[in-house]
């Protein structure tokens, strides 16, 4: 049959059947999304709207950053399959020492953040050697590194227990919001300059959503009914306006949110555009075909361990620099929920499959549930239950989605 | 003649953006061997997919009848459990079981919950007499030949009762010897009873060996043919799968002769630490510029760790010895390098280690090259669009679209994006590692023109081959491998089947 036919038959559905047929087709795609939706609007009606109002939402965003970042270099990890379980107690660790150098030896924060960077990409490369080097399953290195990390952490806290942190331009990083423009006359109570880099994010979207389907159309691929392709347009455009809306109603965006974003813009570019993102794919699809094709495998696993590395330093800075504080527990179990992430945000453990930007929905989804548990103050044990419920949950879906396409 | 054991009426199945079979009816006696045939893409495998439960009923149209009655296979167990045992041609053993485990996974002997083991290797046993096959039933099917593998996949058809035995290509892996073998042992087979359907691509094969032959072709039944009436031979087979006349399979090549040496093998040695042995002795060899280099010998001599160990050695052998390329000394220490200086090699294992089956076929094609296709580390995506349509113009990939995972193409499709992958690194020597495995006579003879047209181009070509007819139809020169060693070179004019044999067999 020839593309013209498969074009026509897509097309000839009607508007209803079409969009059955495409929610069927990527049902694994966008249950995430659906997924967060729904647990919104449930915890929306259960604490009474407390639980989407600006403020809350702008806590939900501030608390999403740092398992966020974390998740993003997880999937990775896992996407070249692999597991990193020192994350947690590496970001603890580096948070300390990020504290002890701000604090102790008095050292500017644009000095100790790129230190604590390079920190970690160290970190993560001596996780890495062992893996890439002598063949050692990644499980084992990486509980190693977790039990080091975690013993690193109590041995630089053990003197002073927490370390206060009191240099205010790192602690913006994890409290602060971006500066607004002056007031232009209209809207002056809310945040402009948030909202107009929400226009701008939604424009830019749509412009390149646009472009990369006349692409498509020109070389015959096969494309969303037109219909339903505005549908998405406009589906997502409201999505991001309305978030938008509500932050510029409250502070704006925090620093934290415009670092998260960052890390998701950077890696979804390496990932999907570049050739390192296609080797990582490819070692992570059939690591014998990549070798044979030419891709330095062991070199692949050192960067993207080395990368996991640079984001638990990230994480671990967002985390100090929200408690404005180095504590001896911080970290604990962050390394669970950035797999949790990983795996809610749609990445396969058989490999090769995974895209970053579902991680951050992911992270989304564990950070509302445990928000919103906080909200109507669920007892610590059932949240646990909940949240391994959910990610019970999301791997099994993910697995039976996979099996009957 | 008796009700026919099967009948598929009217089977219709479509996979999004290709329909598979386009109302196929297929009918099989009781009692024969029914071979089934096709170009690569035919349709075969899907049909008997269908037959054997992998597609549930529902997601096709059309009637099985089987054993007199209308069948609903939701899954393969129900199709097991009818009475029908299909043999993939990717064998589903697993390696690190012994023989016996392997026969019974599954279908264990047991009582409450405990499995009888003596019970169970006695019974392994029986099966393996069945199949003539003398191994201890306690060895691992890791340590055993594909071909000893490929009959322990029957002994676990057999242990099960079966009424209809399916076999996906199953001499495709294997050679001279131990295909003979598996045909007398269908034969025998048939004598008590069991029905079989083979597909192959070996016409050689099924004209010896069926009863009946259907051909497949575009999703389409062309015809039956029955053996028994004189109405099966080479001839009428081509002309029907490809649906047109193929006089000469091999294209002639004007050779104007060959260039200087551009690589140069001595004294190449290799030792496996896995396997804790040498792998290759003393081996000494040469190819010249333009120059199409045939590789003989049987499965398991040693061509494809030859290979491997020139192509930056990445299963990590102990080499010595010498290479030079165009009189350079290289030490290649991973393929990466190989590739760099101008060196492919096209995997035997197309699924193991050729492809990466869950991405798509234009980034198969461009993984060994992206750098080309790229600008300051970016993949430029039109780029490679266009080179990924050019070589599925150009070799002819059957195929809805190149945006189509590679999992979902037919095996010999796979076969040539495979291909595609190599050529677009445009080496200066390409290693083709049983090239046209599983391949259809027309698309055979679009690779060796292929070949033909890169070889007067300047590119040499290594070609490991176990099938005899095409070592000596494309070759300029050929050496024999046997246990690891290079046991004889010839030159075309002097080759012959038997002389290779011989030297093969040394
Ligand atoms: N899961 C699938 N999804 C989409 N298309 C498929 C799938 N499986 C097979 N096809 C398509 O169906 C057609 C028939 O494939 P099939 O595997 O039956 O061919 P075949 O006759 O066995 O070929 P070969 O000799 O190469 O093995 C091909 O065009 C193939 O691309
Ligand atoms: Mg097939």
């Amino acid at each position: 049959m020839s593309l013209q036919q498969v074009q026509e038959q897509g097309r000839s559905g009607s508007f209803i059947s079409d969009l059955q047929r495409i929610l069927r087709e990527n049902i694994r795609e966008y249950a995430m999304y659906i997924a967060l939706f729904v647990i919104m609007v449930v915890f929306a009606i259960l604490t009474k709207g407390v639980f989407i109002s600006s403020r809350n939402l702008s806590n939900l965003l501030n608390q999403t950053g740092y398992i966020a970042v974390l998740a993003v270099g997880m999937t990775l990890v896992i996407v070249i399959r692999h597991i990193d379980l020192s994350v947690g107690f590496l970001a603890g660790f580096l948070g300390a020492v990020a504290a002890i150098a701000l604090s102790s030896w008095g050292l500017p924060t644009l000095i100790v953040i790129p230190m604590v960077l390079i920190l970690g990409i160290l970190a993560g490369l001596i996780t890495a050697f062992p893996v890439a080097k002598l063949g050692i399953p990644s499980f084992v290195a990486s509980l190693a590194g977790w039990l080091i990390f975690r013993g690193a952490l109590q041995v630089v806290t053990a003197g002073t227990g927490t370390i206060i942190i009191s240099d205010d331009s790192f602690n913006a990083i994890g409290n602060a919001f971006i500066p607004d423009i002056p007031n232009i006359g209209i809207l002056n109570e809310v945040h402009k300059l948030t909202l107009l880099l929400g226009v701008a994010a939604i424009a830019w979207f749509v412009y390149s959503e646009i472009q990369n389907r006349k692409t498509k159309i020109s070389y015959q691929f096969e494309v969303l009914p037109f219909e339903i392709f505005v549908l998405k347009l406009v589906f997502i455009s409201v999505v991001v306006g309305a978030i938008t809306w509500i932050l510029a109603n409250y502070n704006g965006l925090s620093w934290t949110v415009v670092i998260m974003l960052l890390v998701v813009a950077v890696y979804h570019f390496v990932s999907t555009k570049t050739v390192l993102g296609r080797h990582i794919y490819a070692v992570g699809g059939n690591p014998e075909a990549a070798e044979l094709s030419g891709i330095n495998v062991k070199r692949i696993v050192f960067i993207v361990f080395g990368s996991m590395g640079m984001l638990s330093a990230l994480s671990g800075i967002l985390y100090a620099s929200r408690l404005q504080s180095a504590t001896t527990t911080a970290g604990t179990l962050f390394e669970l929920d950035a797999i949790a992430a990983a795996y809610v945000g749609g990445v396969s453990a058989a490999g090769g499959v995974g895209k970053v930007t579902g991680s951050i929905i992911g992270a989304l989804v564990m950070t509302s549930l445990t928000s919103g548990m906080n909200l109507m103050s669920v007892d610590i044990a059932y949240q646990y239950i909940v949240r391994g419920a959910v990610l019970a949950a999301a791997v099994i879906f993910d697995v039976y989605t996979r099996r009957s396409s | 003649m008796q009700t026919p054991i099967l009948e598929m009426q009217a089977i219709t199945k479509e996979f999004p953006g290709v329909k598979a079979l386009k109302d196929v009816s297929f009918k099989v006696a009781r009692g024969e061997i029914h071979c089934l045939v096709g170009e690569n893409g035919a349709g075969k495998s899907t049909l008997m997919k269908v037959l054997s439960g992998v597609y549930p009923f529902g997601s096709y149209s059309g009637d099985i009848v089987f054993d007199g009655e209308v069948q609903r296979f939701r899954s393969i167990r129900d199709s097991e459990r009818a009475g029908i045992a299909i043999i993939y041609q990717e064998l589903a053993l697993i390696p690190d079981l012994t023989v016996y485990e392997n026969i019974f996974l599954g279908n264990e002997i047991a009582q409450r919950g405990l499995i009888n083991w003596n019970e169970t290797i006695k019974q392994a046993k029986q099966m393996l007499d069945m199949v003539r096959l003398s191994v201890n039933p306690e060895a691992k099917v890791r340590d055993l030949g594909v071909g000893k593998q490929q009959l322990v996949e029957i002994a676990k058809a057999l242990s099960r009762n079966v009424k209809l035995l399916i076999l996906d290509e199953p001499t495709a892996a294997l050679n001279e010897d131990d295909s003979e073998n598996l045909l007398d042992l269908l034969r025998g087979l048939r004598e008590q009873g069991v029905t079989c359907i083979m597909i192959s691509h070996k016409l050689k094969e099924v004209i010896s060996i069926a009863d009946s032959v259907t051909v497949l072709r575009d999703g389409q039944t062309i015809c039956t043919l029955d053996a028994h009436k004189g109405e099966v031979n080479e001839q009428v087979l081509i002309k029907h799968m490809v649906g047109r006349e193929l006089d000469n399979i091999y294209p002639k090549r004007e050779s104007q002769g060959f260039g200087d040496i551009i690589l140069q093998v001595r004294d190449w040695n290799a030792y496996s630490p896995a396997l804790g042995r040498q792998v290759l002795h003393n081996i000494n060899f040469h190819v010249r510029r333009g120059e199409i280099v045939g590789f003989a010998g049987l499965m398991g001599s040693g061509r494809t760790e030859l290979a491997l160990s020139i192509f930056g050695n990445p299963s990590g052998y102990k080499l010595s010895g010498e290479l030079r390329l165009n009189d350079i000394p290289q030490h290649f220490q991973q393929p990466e390098d190989a590739i760099r200086a101008g060196i492919a090699y096209v995997s035997e294992d197309r699924k193991g280690n050729g492809l990466v089956l869950i991405q798509d076929i234009k980034q198969n094609i461009t993984l060994a090259n992206l750098q080309a296709i790229s600008r300051h580390q970016i993949v430029d995506d039109n780029a490679e669009i266009r080179i990924a349509n050019e070589y599925r113009q150009s070799i002819n990939i059957k195929t809805p679209s190149i945006e189509q995972r590679v999992s979902k193409l037919s095996g010999g499709n796979q076969q040539k994006v495979c291909l595609a992958k190599w050529l677009f690194v445009a080496p200066d020597i390409l290693i083709l590692d049983e090239p046209t495995r599983g391949i259809d006579v027309g698309a055979k003879f679009e690779i060796y023109s292929l070949m033909n047209r890169l070889v007067s181009q300047g590119m040499s070509i290594i070609m490991i081959s176990s099938e005899l007819p095409e070592v000596l139809g494309m070759s300029d020169r050929i050496y024999i491998v046997s246990s690891g060693r290079i046991t004889g070179e010839l030159p075309i004019e002097e080759a012959t089947q038997e002389k290779i044999m011989y030297l093969a067999t040394l």
